[in-house]
Formats: structure tokens, sequence, C-alpha cells
């Protein structure tokens, strides 16, 4: 096995190479956390009253949270206290507020994007993908406005949504995460600057991939971000998300919220490359990924499937998950969560199944190497009204060497007896065998371990837009480096 | 030069000395045969010569080419021209055998400074091959080896050689599990490989798939050493006799 592990180790320690720090001038709040650190935030955004009183309500019940010690304990993993006030929650970069077109942009940011292989500027962009840039809390550009504009989607950053559609934005907000969720959902509401907002108006299927782009660049600030996503009736939607962040030695807290709303037959597809910085080999630094995910299937025959592809984080705390209200709604996670040197992930799913005939699939796929540690968790809960419901969860972890670690916890919980539940796992390592196959064809040791681990994964990338199922293939092979120990 | 050269090549597994010397030399045309009892050490050969780390060469020395074969990892052997259609093929779940092969043969293509195939010139080139060895297209897309039949994992150990052209290729024990037709097909589809270029090293139990791939010369393995060779007919011989009077000889003759 020697040149294996070698090869496996050579990988591993391949460096980060999304780990520049872009040199802007940057707007930010001062250290701390208090009600007026609230209102700066928000008065620098120019809210209107309503978000101001909801971010203090969001506040008060955090601090209450805080002072009782409750945030979360319960996953898997190991951190030492965060201390919130020695963080600042507001940083912009500083440029010309209202810009008309990319060109007004700091080409310094332009640059980052450009780095980061996110084409920003209109004339290069991938065919039909429309994204919008959120750097450091603010989001900087959103591209096919126009374009969407003419069959009445709406994606922009939140700070316009909030500006340009407060009616929206107050009949939906909150409505799936409320501030009250938990811990780090309360942060977020308190204190989030920016993210984005999308609206899929009655029966219009969007004509093209939306996507978001997130990049830390600031020290010292944490990023919380926020998305609201409503498919009205009819309406369909794909969404990707992408994120990055510089090398730092300290931790970054990265405490997003999601909601996602799928009314009568809408259809709501979200994607996520997570690639946050993982923190080096040693476990120094990398971005604590504490985030809030979860999808209405308000009406009746909608649908809202997750796809995620975690790669990056120190540590990631994540569930994306499904209310599945509407009769004959549909929920799926698709997930990928690759842990690697001393990374941790507590990552699963929730699938509440309210409504009659609804249906969920959970394909959850975990790899562990070097001294990673990698946690399934996830829920199905059928309720009793829920006739006909049926779940089928696949959980698969892969071990790459013997030093890592895969934990899986399935919670069942059903009231209604005429539910179908259907489960698999397995716990698998890659064989000497299948190395030595691989090997013996030509192939070299990193690339037989990036083969095995890629059709380990097959199940969850086969969801993926193509573009973005090859560069997450990539991704897994880079985050793969110097893993079998 | 001979093609490989095999001298006095000791190997252990786990404390236990598996092969005790074994002196072997084979020439660029030939296709020689081993043969042996169960746990002789055949395959112990044959995974030796494709550089698996799990045996411990303890002595002796192997010239593959003129070079130093035990210098090589698994994928440098391969990429100098050394193939292995395994006894036990091993799945690879979700990674499709087109895709599979594509990246052996471009893996194998960029060790040798030539340019990657593309999928638009690869896949005919492929198809040809399936035909030599009248196999299903759908096992292109199927995930290599996953669910396939044993005569179907052996017949795709083929179809990669095929695709892979190498100098020197070790079957070891791939008329196991073929039925009737399936052996004829395969040993043709071996025999139309055959070339003044090439050898062959076939691991084999029976007599009939040598009635197909008629061999220049067997040797018969016996407790980790090569206790006789002879033309085709031994293997006839050993067909009527059975090990039992070899193993006695060589007991005699060499007594552990
Ligand atoms: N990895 C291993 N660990 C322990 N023992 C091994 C290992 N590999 C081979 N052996 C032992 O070495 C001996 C030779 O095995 P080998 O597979 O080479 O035999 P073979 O001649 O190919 O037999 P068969 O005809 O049954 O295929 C056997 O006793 C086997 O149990
Ligand atoms: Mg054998």
């Amino acid at each position: 096995m020697s040149s294996n592990t070698d090869a496996i180790r050579e990988l591993a320690q391949r460096e980060y190479k999304w780990g520049f720090v872009t040199d802007i001038g940057e707007d930010r709040a001062p250290k701390g956390l208090n009600e007026d650190i609230i209102r700066f935030v928000s008065a620098k955004k120019n809210e209107p009253e309503f978000m101001l009183e909801w971010r203090l309500k969001a506040y008060r019940y955090w601090e209450s949270l805080e002072k009782s010690h409750a945030e979360p304990k319960w996953a898997n993993i190991h951190y030492p206290p965060i201390d919130y006030q020695n963080s600042s929650y507001y940083s912009a970069p500083k440029q010309k507020p209202n810009l008309k077109s990319l060109d007004e942009l700091d080409p310094e940011i332009l640059r980052t994007y450009e780095k980061l292989g996110i084409p920003l500027a209109e004339q290069k962009m991938l065919a039909g993908v429309a994204v919008d840039a959120v750097f450091d809390s603010v989001s900087v550009a959103t591209t096919f406005k126009e374009k969407l504009a003419e069959v009445g989607v709406i994606f922009c950053s939140f700070s316009d949504a909030v500006k340009n559609h407060p009616e929206l934005v107050k009949k939906y907000l909150g409505t799936v995460v409320p501030y009250t969720d938990n811990f780090f959902a309360a942060l977020n509401a308190a204190v989030f600057s920016d993210g984005s907002f999308v609206y899929v108006p009655k029966g219009v299927r969007c004509p093209m991939e939306l996507s978001t782009y997130f990049r830390i660049n600031a020290a010292e600030t944490g990023q919380f971000e926020r998305t609201l996503i409503v498919a009205d009736e009819g309406a369909s939607v794909s969404y990707l998300e992408g994120c990055t962040a510089p090398i730092r030695d300290e931790n970054q807290l990265h405490a997003a919220v999601v909601e996602l709303i799928a009314l009568d037959d809408a259809q709501i597809k979200y994607s996520t490359v997570q690639n946050w910085y993982p923190g080096d080999k040693n476990g120094k630094g990398g971005i604590y990924n504490f985030v809030t995910k979860r999808g209405a299937c308000r009406g009746k025959n909608s649908k809202i499937s997750w796809t995620q592809v975690e790669t990056g984080s120190a540590i990631t705390w994540k569930y994306p998950s499904c209310i599945l209200q509407g009769e004959n709604s549909v929920g799926e996670f698709y997930s990928v969560a690759l842990t690697n040197n001393y990374q941790q992930a507590d990552t699963g799913t929730k699938m509440i199944h309210i409504g009659k005939n609804t249906r969920s699939t959970i394909v959850a796929k975990g790899i562990s190497a070097g001294h990673g540690q990698n946690t399934y968790r996830g829920q199905v809960k059928i309720m009793k009204d829920a006739t006909g419901a049926r779940n089928y969860t696949q959980c698969d972890s892969l071990l790459i060497g013997d030093k890592c670690g895969a934990h899986t916890f399935p919670y069942i919980e059903v009231k209604n007896s005429t539910a179908q539940m259907e489960h698999e796992a397995s716990t698998s390592k890659i064989g000497e065998d299948q190395m030595f196959y691989l090997r013996q064809r030509g192939l070299k040791a990193e690339d037989a371990v990036s083969m095995i681990v890629n059709g380990f994964c097959k199940r969850v990338f086969r969801e993926l837009p193509m573009e973005f199922a090859v560069e997450a293939q990539k991704l897994l092979s880079v985050s793969l480096e110097g893993s079998v120990g | 030069m001979s093609l490989l050269e095999i001298k006095n090549l000791k190997v252990r597994v786990e404390d236990r000395e598996i092969l005790k010397g074994i002196n072997l030399t084979l020439n660029a045309g030939e296709v020689h045969s081993i043969m042996g009892p169960n746990g002789s050490g055949k395959s112990t050969l044959a995974q030796v010569l494709a550089r698996r780390e799990s045996y411990q060469v303890t002595g002796g020395e192997i010239l593959f080419n003129g070079k130093d074969l035990l210098a090589m990892k698994p994928e440098e052997a391969a990429c100098e021209g050394l193939f292995l259609a395994f006894q036990y093929p091993v799945e690879i779940p979700g990674i499709s055998n087109a895709y599979f092969l594509r990246s052996a043969l471009n893996a194998v293509r960029k060790y040798r400074g030539q340019d990657e195939m593309d999928a638009m010139d690869f896949l005919p080139m492929l198809r040809e091959k399936l035909k030599l060895l009248e196999m299903d297209d759908k096992l292109l897309n199927r995930s290599v080896n996953e669910a396939f039949s044993g005569g179907e994992k052996k017949r795709n150990e083929i179809l990669q050689m095929a695709v892979l052209e190498p100098k020197l290729a070790i079957l070891d024990e791939t008329d196991s599990g073929l039925d009737i037709d399936a052996l004829r097909i395969v040993a043709q589809g071996v025999n139309a490989m055959r070339s003044p270029e090439r050898a062959m090293l076939v691991v084999t139990h029976y007599q009939r798939l040598l009635n197909y791939i008629v061999p220049d010369r067997v040797h018969v393995l016996v407790e980790g050493r090569i206790v006789r060779s002879g033309g085709p007919e031994l293997a006839l011989e050993l067909e009527d006799q059975g090990y039992s009077t070899i193993e006695s000889v060589a007991r005699g003759a060499s007594p552990a």
C-alpha cells in the first residue's frame, strides 16, 4: 500500500487554490454585537422600518439564547467557544452606490471573480446562467437582470428585494425558517447583510440557471447571508450556489439561512457546491459553516430538491430539509460530504411528511479521509394525516485510511401506519484490490482514488446541472489530495 | 533480448514463503502456459509480475524489456506494456466500463508520449474489439464489472487487453467460469492478438483452453517451484495423470 498512501498524502497536501485575499477598500462595522450594531447594519442598507423591527426581535431572541448558553451542542462536532463580540458584523467593499452596470464595479472584485472562474462579465458568461455575487456581506452584481425581468422573474440581491419588493419579502421572510428556529438562524436574522432573492411568478419556468457565488474576503468578519426563493403556482427554477474564502489562520463563521417556498405544482431545485476554506492540513483555520436551509412544499404536487457537494469548511453543520405540506408533494436530498485532514461535517436532512401521498428521497454519500469526521444525521417524520407517504433513504460512507470516522444517525418517526419506509446503509473502505486493479490498468494512485470516489458519488453528481457536475468532480479530486493515510 | 526474464524469484506473504526460486524466460512472440495445483503460487507469481505491493519479494530479479520490473509501481509496469487479466476481476461501482477503458488507454498513451484519444476516435475502436469478443454494447455503459456474470467479467478482462494492446499479457485462469461457446470466442480473441512482438503467460488448470491457445512451452508449478517444463504435450500428460506423479518426483528431487 505504500505508494498508494504516498500518492494520497501528496494529493491531500495540495494547497487550497482559492485562498487569495483581494485588496479592496472596505467599509466595516466596529467589532461587537449589540442593538446599535443591528441599527447600524440596517441603516447602512436604508432598510424600511419592518426590517429593522424584525432584526431587533431576532437579536433579542438570540441574546437570550446566548445568555442561557443555548448554542446547539447536539451535533457531532467539536470547536472552541466562539466569541461573538470579537467579530465585525458588517463589511462591504467600498464602491459607488447604485451601480448602473458591471463597468462600475471595483475592478479588483471583478478580477477576484475571474480568478474564481465565475463569469461575471456578461459577454463572457456561460450561456444561460445568471449570477449574483456576494462579496463579504454585500451583493456586488446581479447579471442578466433584464432578461429575467422580461418573463417576470425577479432575481436580485436581498437588499434590493427589501427596497423594491417589500411586499414579497414581508409576506415570505421567516415563514420557513423563523428567527426562533435555532441559535444560528436567530443570529443570521439579526445581522444578515445580504444574499439573494428569487421570485418566479405563476406558470413561469425560469429560462436559465440562477447562480450565486459567495466569497468571504475580509478578515475577522462573519458572513451571514440570507436567501429566499419563491416559486409561485406552476413555476419552476434551478438555483446553484458556490462559495470560497481566503486562507486565514483564524476560524471564520458563516451562518447563512436559506428559505424555499414552492406553491401548487411548483418546483425548486437547489444545488450547492460548498468549497469554503477547510483549514490547513493540521486543522488550523477554516470556515465554520453553520447553515439553516429549509424548503416548504406548500402547494399540491410541488417539489423541492436539494443537491449538495460539501468539500470545504473546517466544520459543516447543515441539514437542508423539506416540509411536505401539499398533497403529492416531493422532497429530495442528494448529498456528497467530504472531510479530509481535520475537517468535521455533521450534515443530513429532515423530511417532514404532512400531506397525503407525499414522497421523499434521501441519498447521502459521506467520504472521510485523513482525520476527517463525517456524520450523517437525518430525520424522516410521517405525521398522522400523511396517508400514503413514502420515503427512501440510502446512506453510504466511504473511508479512506484508518484515522477517519463515519457516523450515521437516522431518526425515523412514523405516526401513520400506511407509510412505506425504505432504508439502506453501507460503509466501505477504498479497497487495496480496487486500487491495484485500476493501477494495473495504468492509472496513477491518485487518479485511481479519484475514480473510485467519483464512482461512489455518481448517484448524487447525476443530479447536478451538467457544468457543475464536472466542477464538482474536479473539486472532489483536489479536496482528496493526500487522503489515504 | 528476452521480453521477460525471471531469475530465482522468491516471494513471501505474511511470513510464509510462497515462491521459492522461480526461473522463467519468455521471448517476444511466445506463449507459455503455467499449470499447477491449487495454492501452488500461480496467482502470486502473476500478481508479483504486475507489482502488487502486498507481496514481499525476498530474492531474485525480474527484467521486463530489459528494465528492472521490481523497481516499478503497478501503473509503471502497466504503462510499460504489462497486462494482467485477473482471476477475480474487481468491481468499480459508478464508473462506466467505457469511461474506465478510455481513462486507462489514455493513461498508457500519455506515459508513452502519445496524444490522448477523444471519445470520437475511441468509441469506434472499442466497438471493433467488442465485436471480436462478441460482447454486448450494453456492457460499455454499465459500471466496471458490477453485477457482471462470472463469464462476462472474464470476457471483459480480455476486452481490456484488446484495447490496451500490451507487450506481455498474463492471463490468470481466464477460462474458468466461461461456458463452452464463450471459451472458444475468448480463445479466438486471444489468438487474434498473438503476434511476433507480444508474449503471453497463460495460467490455467485445463488442457481444453490449450487446445485453442496452443502454447510454445508448458511449466508446472508445485509448491512455489517450477518442477517441470515441456512442450504442449506436457499439458496432455497432466490431464491424463494429474499432478500426483510430478509432485512426488518433485518432493523426492528437492525435499522441503
Ligand atoms: N494475500 C495473501 N495472504 C495470505 N496468504 C496468501 C495471500 N496470497 C496468497 N496466499 C497464499 O499463497 C498460496 C498461493 O496462492 P496463489 O493464489 O498464488 O495460488 P494459485 O496457484 O493461484 O492457486 P489457484 O489454482 O487456487 O488459483 C496459497 O496458499 C494462498 O493461501
Ligand atoms: Mg490462482
